[in-house]
């Protein structure tokens, strides 16, 4: 494009000060790709939006922060066109705010990475490019597609093994993820200006997000822009030029990266500060039996056992058999054909949309539909009863409702994922498995579940915990490490470390793979 | 042993094996049947299913489902019986405007968020309606040139077998070649990620519904032109029968996962049992359970064949 009026500059990451300025001055003559002024939007007596700018110029990457509910989501959506805001304006291109619409965000080469899975899961990774790219036509869209597909695939992920005439179903959620990234950074004729990247890191293990964010970083400083929205601090921190703190539909901070490290940011977001792994006693409970055990997987690696009151955490690269154990030990210990009256297991899922909730149903029959045993008089549910249950869980976790009636999609995504949780904790079992429930969801939220987590685990309860975060696999008191399938490593108390964890998910794997090289090459 | 078939193909395998079993199941009861005149007539009345199969499955691909698939097609039966040879452009303009109406339907029921099988299931009282005033009792004639198509004897091959090879061949490529084909599957499988790539969905789901009130209008054309007079009640069955050959052929009720080459092979296999089950010299009366038990066990076959390729991944 010969028309961009200014030269590509770069963001010396190091020297906060002189971006500042250089945003301050260097870029007033820049037109801005998008500019929200006075944007707000209400849904009924919800204030979504009360009053937010935001203008994103080329060559930067805005990292927007903020609790669940705090308007991430709606601002996205409105500079995507999907939302109409009900006051203010939206600009693309210095253009006079004119038809506001999701074709004509595009047209300006808009594009957006949402956070639950938006690909067809029904066509192929080619056939998805032809839906997402309109500009994509003629009669050989489809190599036009595979070419376009295969080499930002490979540029984003080198060494991704994704096969692009397969459905989009047929492939594991972080290969999804991958797709659907490479999908809106892709250039069919028209060029992406501003990528709007909504949680891109949350199924995709850290290999592949360090990958991620080095196109991010590419991708800025050869002018193009990003929004950024991340849960994980860290990620904000190193790849953002910019960051924007929203709190309660408002923007409270908007300042230069370098300005902020991870405390000022939570204390910008208006939450306490992330606790530190805390000290929980390391016990000796191994003299006792283990409550679940299975033998290795496959006949390779170490045996799993869980002991009564612990955490134990399941980690390693993402896919590699953390969710197979989860369900083998779901499948092994809840009934086939008979309801059991005593459950042994509860699990929580990760997969809200998927395996989580009943969208249609409310809140308080979506928590309750676990323990309808425990709360039915002869065979037939007691509401009182049920209601009862309601309060005491919505108290206890603090579901955020007014009435436990209300739809489950009333709810924010980290909510929802509590009600969840309190599915599983009202349920008697002494065994609670999890699914990496944690995806999305804002760091106070976070906080309330761990500290749950710990309560229960004080009552004798066990929690089997797959987590993609590093921060939440710290807190086990055990962690078992997983690659291509099998056990590879058990962590205890002071070994479990960042280091450590990753240390042993890597070694064991180029280990593995002399194995199974022979029969690949 | 490693399999490697993309689940479309997996999909296809059923349908296709089935068929050739009962086709050779058939040939050894009679072999008299491997013949032109006797695969035509084997075949014959699957040209009409097929169609009706294939507009079943353009509404199915949008996860809709049209219970009034066979009042429809006796609708149009009876049009094609009265009109079309008497009055040519009137019948043109019934038929197109029921096109229309069909498009309508298919925007009424996004923008008002109905079901589709309620909406249908009205409409199909409508179209029996309809077909009872333009047609009070049996009769008409058919059009010539669609008596014409239907018998006539193209070499090598019997008429039915060439017409479902070439209604095949032009779903595939619309549905699932082309851009539109694309789109409306799309809108099956998510239509929420659809509508935020730009596309208009109201336009889309029209389209699905407009093509697919074309099929049924050439299958009451089809059929007129088999059967030579047409009747209100005609083609009442070919709604569950559109509907079985879709689900047999490897299709889905929702989630746009359909495959056009399948719903054919699923019409004419349908249509085989039935005539299987006569050489079986089965009553009448057990005929109707009998072809069910046919469906029961091609579905479980295909269930068992999706646990065995989900097994396969899985390793």
């Amino acid at each position: 494009m010969s028309l961009r009026p200014a030269p590509v500059r770069r963001w010396p990451s190091f020297q906060p000060g002189e971006a500042v300025k250089q945003i301050m001055t260097g870029s007033s003559h820049l037109v801005p790709v998008v500019e929200a002024q006075g944007v707000k939007v209400s849904f009924g007596a919800v204030r979504a939006l009360a009053g937010v700018d935001l203008v994103i110029r080329p060559g930067e990457c805005v990292g927007l922060v903020g609790h669940n509910g705090a308007g991430k989501s709606t601002i996205v959506n409105v500079i995507n066109g999907g939302l109409s805001p009900h006051e203010g304006t939206i600009a693309y291109e210095g253009e006079a705010p004119g038809r506001h619409g999701i074709a004509s965000a595009r047209n300006h080469g808009v594009r957006c990475v949402f956070q639950e899975l938006s690909l067809c899961p029904n066509l192929t990774v080619i056939e998805n490019m032809r839906v997402m790219h309109r500009a994509l036509n003629g009669w050989n869209w489809r190599s036009k597609a595979v070419a376009a597909i295969t080499g930002k695939l490979g540029e984003i992920f080198p060494g991704h093994r994704i096969d692009c005439s397969r459905a989009v179903g047929d492939l594991s959620i972080a290969e999804r993820q991958m797709v659907e990234i490479a999908t809106a950074f892709a250039d069919v004729g028209q060029k992406p200006k501003l990528v709007i990247l909504d949680e891109p890191t949350s199924s995709l293990d850290a290999s592949l997000a360090e990958q991620l964010l080095a196109h991010v970083r590419t991708y800025v400083v050869g002018g193009g822009s990003i929004i950024f929205i991340s849960h994980i601090l860290g990620e904000v921190l190193s790849t953002a030029t910019r960051i924007v703190v929203m709190k309660d539909g408002r923007v409270v901070a908007d300042r230069a990266a370098g300005e902020f490290t991870q405390a000022k940011l939570v204390q910008a977001m208006g939450s306490v500060v992330a606790e530190k792994k805390d000290a929980r006693a390391a016990r000796v409970l191994k003299s006792t039996a283990p409550i679940l055990s299975l033998p290795p997987r496959g006949g390779r690696g170490m045996p799993f056992e869980a002991f009564s009151g612990e955490i134990v955490g399941l980690a390693g690269l993402s896919g590699h058999g953390q969710t197979d154990t989860l369900v083998d030990l779901f499948h092994s210990h809840s009934g086939n054909w008979l309801q059991r009256s005593n459950p042994a297991v509860a699990f929580v899922a990760g997969d809200r949309g998927y395996n989580g909730t009943f969208p249609l149903w409310s809140i308080l029959k979506n928590m309750s539909i676990a323990s309808l045993g425990d709360v039915s008089r002869a065979t037939f549910v007691d509401s009182g009863h049920e209601a009862e249950l309601g309060e005491q869980w919505k108290r206890k976790i603090e579901i955020r409702t007014q009435d436990m009636d209300n739809g489950i999609l009333s709810l924010s995504g980290g909510n929802q994922q509590k009600v969840l949780f309190a599915r599983a904790l009202a349920v008697r079992a002494p065994v609670v498995l999890m699914d990496d429930p944690m995806r999305g969801v804002d760091i106070g939220t976070k906080q309330e579940v761990y500290g749950i987590l710990r309560s229960e685990a004080e009552k004798g309860r066990t929690f089997i915990w797959y987590s993609t975060e590093m921060e939440e696999v710290c807190i086990c008191d055990r962690v078992y490490v997983f690659n291509a399938g099998a056990i590879v490593a058990e962590l205890t108390g002071s070994d479990i470390s960042e280091d450590n964890i990753l240390a042993a998910s890597f070694t064991e794997a180029v280990a593995s793979k002399a194995v199974i090289g022979g029969s690949i090459a | 042993m490693k399999i490697n078939l993309s689940t479309d193909s997996v999909r296809l395998l059923i349908p296709a094996l089935s068929l050739i079993v009962l086709l050779c199941a058939v040939f050894y009861l009679q072999p008299r049947a491997m013949s032109y005149t006797g695969l035509n007539l084997l075949f014959n009345l699957a040209v009409p299913i097929t169609l009706a199969t294939i507009a079943q499955m353009l509404i199915m691909t949008v996860n809709d489902l049209d219970l009034s698939m066979g009042a429809f097609v006796s609708f149009v039966a009876c049009v094609a019986a009265t009109f079309l040879p008497t009055a040519p452009l009137i019948g043109t303009i019934i038929l197109l405007a029921a096109i229309a109406a069909y498009a309508v339907l298919g925007v009424v029921i996004h923008v008002r968020q109905l079901p589709s099988i309620v909406v249908t299931l009205g409409m199909s009282f409508v179209w029996g309606g309809l077909a009872v005033l333009i047609l009070p009792s049996p009769g008409g004639q058919a059009p010539v040139w669609a008596r014409w198509i239907m018998t006539s004897k193209p070499p090598l091959m019997p008429m039915a077998i060439v017409a479902s090879i070439i209604i095949a061949v032009i779903t595939h490529f619309i549905v699932m070649r082309s851009s539109f084909g694309v789109l409306i599957r799309g809108v099956g499988g998510n239509t929420r990620s659809v509508e935020r790539a730009g596309w208009s969905i109201i336009s889309a789901r029209a389209g699905a519904y407009a093509l697919a009130a074309s099929f049924a209008v050439l299958a009451g054309i089809a059929l007129v032109g088999l059967t030579t007079s047409a009747d209100a009640n005609i083609a009442l069955r070919y709604t569950l029968l559109s509907i079985a050959g879709v689900i047999l052929g490897g299709g889905e009720f929702v989630g746009g996962r359909v495959s056009p080459i399948g719903a054919v092979i699923g019409a004419l296999t349908l249509t085989l049992a039935g005539s299987f089950l006569s050489f079986l010299r089965i009553s009448p009366d057990w005929q109707i359970g009998a072809q069910g038990a046919i469906l029961i066990v091609v579905l479980a076959l295909r269930l068992f064949l999706n646990r065995l390729e989900k097994r396969e991944k899985g390793r």
